[in-house]
């Protein structure tokens, strides 16, 4: 694995940093008038999602994180783990539920999902920006509504609540932007 | 169709910053005519380079399809030269000049930027102090008038200990207190200073929007400065909004001092693992021939541009900017 030098500290560079591989969110190069120089790293635990701080002596070196970003199909949950399939190779992977984190209340089957993968293990599961779930439970919908004011919690199948129009019934298929967690618009079907 | 690669030939600084910049020049340079200080100019291309240990040089060479190759120094700094024209009687110099150093990229840092530095004869560094505060308060049309604070006592004011006087490992627990993760465990007190000055300090001088000049450094800091009766560095650095903009010395005369500080440096430098740089006897020369006591200062101009134009990086104060992270 390459080894990398402070000179070469970059955004979304991803290193191994304390055991854990980590990309980096803001790198910036620090020196007091004739001093020592710093490069002081805020970076994202690749397994966590937590942002820290550290900063290393100029000239230091670190070793590259081998992590890859995939374009993956997600194809089914046994319940325990969900199976994710490169289009590309048909190979087939699967992931847990701490590399699903929230992922996993916006996917239903057939999503291209972006799986990162650590030394060919998927760490993380991006969902699409944009999903397409069904409304599994919301109180009836108000007929001729259509002002969105107001809105009521839906349930999602998958079980992510959002927020929704008081127009929606139970069993419409709605699109929602699973970055935000905001519904988006009703899926003619 | 319009992309950010092929707007890439394009300047990083914005026009108005570029007038700006001009209007600064123009008005350093009628400060200086006023004040009857000589505009010099001197090699960027130096024989010896600079042995400070936390500086690297950029090197090139002349003549590299000849036997009589010489490889040359990109000057950090015109120090060396212009203490040589005092030597010679030029009277107060100052020079607008870029400078180099090697591995310097970040916000606030750039491998290539432009210094304003000039020389006082007679000047003690308070009296080189009150010059810079009135040349910088004039460019930057400030009112307040600057704080004077000695090393020491900006340590105990925002971190609460003697920089000189405590224990190394003290310095290293309030770093640990601050938050500060650091990947090394130097016991190296000018390291633990460093840190702290760069990772606490400095972003709290930001909110002060005053010029705030630090005085009587730590003798290992001295650099290029005299060391005076309380064994304190003559020296002093201008901060403006948290960023380091200047950097001034009552300047070391002594040549056979001036010899062992480029010694120590040179084997500090190999035990950092770093090249020799070779001394600059010339300099040694025109000091054992004799300096006038002077005061002497580097002012950033990049960075005073930044400060002037609001704006928070390099880059865009900068044409084109070159070894940038971004």
């Amino acid at each position: 694995m390459a080894i990398y030098s402070t000179s070469d500290f970059r955004n979304g560079l991803k290193v191994m940093i304390d055991g854990s591989p980590c990309a980096m969110v803001d790198v910036d190069f620090v020196k007091p008038g004739k001093g020592q120089a710093f490069c002081r790293v805020k970076y994202r635990n690749l397994l966590t999602g937590r942002v820290n701080e550290k900063t290393w002596k100029s000239g230091e070196s670190i070793e590259g994180a081998d992590v890859m970003d995939t374009d993956m199909e997600y194809l089914y949950t046994d319940g325990e783990h969900w199976h994710f399939m490169n289009p590309e190779t048909y190979e087939q992977i699967e992931a847990d539920a701490s590399a699903l984190g929230d992922t996993a209340k916006w996917i239903k089957g057939q999503e291209k999902c972006v799986v990162t993968l650590w030394n060919d293990n998927p760490i993380a599961v991006e969902p699409p920006n944009f999903v397409e779930l069904a409304v599994i439970e919301t109180d009836p919908g108000v007929r001729g509504d259509t002002s969105g004011g107001g809105g009521k919690p839906a349930t999602l199948e998958g079980g992510a609540v959002v927020r929704v129009p008081l127009f929606i019934d139970v069993g419409e298929l709605l699109k929602v932007d699973a970055r935000t967690g905001e519904y988006v618009s009703r899926v003619k079907q | 169709m319009v992309t950010s690669a092929n707007l890439a030939w394009r300047p990083t600084a914005s026009l108005s910053v570029m007038q700006l910049r001009a209007q600064l020049m123009a008005r350093i340079r009628h400060y200086f005519a006023e004040q009857q200080v000589l505009e010099v100019e001197t090699p960027i291309l130096q024989q010896a380079g600079n042995t400070d240990p936390m500086i690297d040089n950029l090197q090139c060479s002349y003549g590299a399809h000849g036997v009589l190759e010489q490889g040359y120094y990109l000057q950090t700094s015109p120090e060396y030269a212009m203490k040589r024209l005092l030597a010679a009687g030029s009277g107060p110099i100052y020079q607008v000049c870029k400078v180099f150093r090697d591995g310097e990229s970040g916000r606030r840092h750039s491998p290539e930027f432009t210094l304003l530095e000039w020389y006082r004869p007679g000047f003690d560094l308070y009296a080189l102090m009150d010059e810079v505060e009135e040349l910088v308060s004039r460019l930057m049309a400030l009112d307040d008038g600057a704080v004077r604070i000695t090393y020491t006592d900006l340590f105990q004011h925002f971190i609460g200990v003697d920089p000189i006087q405590d224990e190394v490992t003290l310095l290293r627990n309030h770093a640990l207190k601050f938050g500060i993760t650091v990947s090394e465990q130097s016991d190296e007190r000018d390291f633990w200073l460093d840190l702290l000055l760069s990772h606490i300090i400095e972003p709290e001088l930001k909110t002060l929007g005053r010029l705030v000049f630090v005085y009587d450094y730590p003798a290992t800091q001295a650099a290029l400065a005299q060391i005076n009766a309380d064994g304190l560095a003559e020296r002093f650095e201008l901060y403006l909004d948290g960023v380091e903009l200047a950097n001034g010395y009552y300047e070391l005369a002594d040549g056979d001092e001036q010899r062992r500080r480029f010694v120590n440096d040179n084997n500090r430098r190999r035990s950092l693992g770093k090249s020799q740089v070779p001394i600059d006897e010339s300099l040694l020369m025109a000091l054992n021939a004799g300096l006038p006591g002077s005061a002497g200062v580097a002012l950033g101009l990049d960075r005073l541009l930044m400060c002037l134009s609001k704006t928070t990086s390099l880059e865009e104060v900068l044409t084109f900017p070159i070894g940038c992270r971004t």
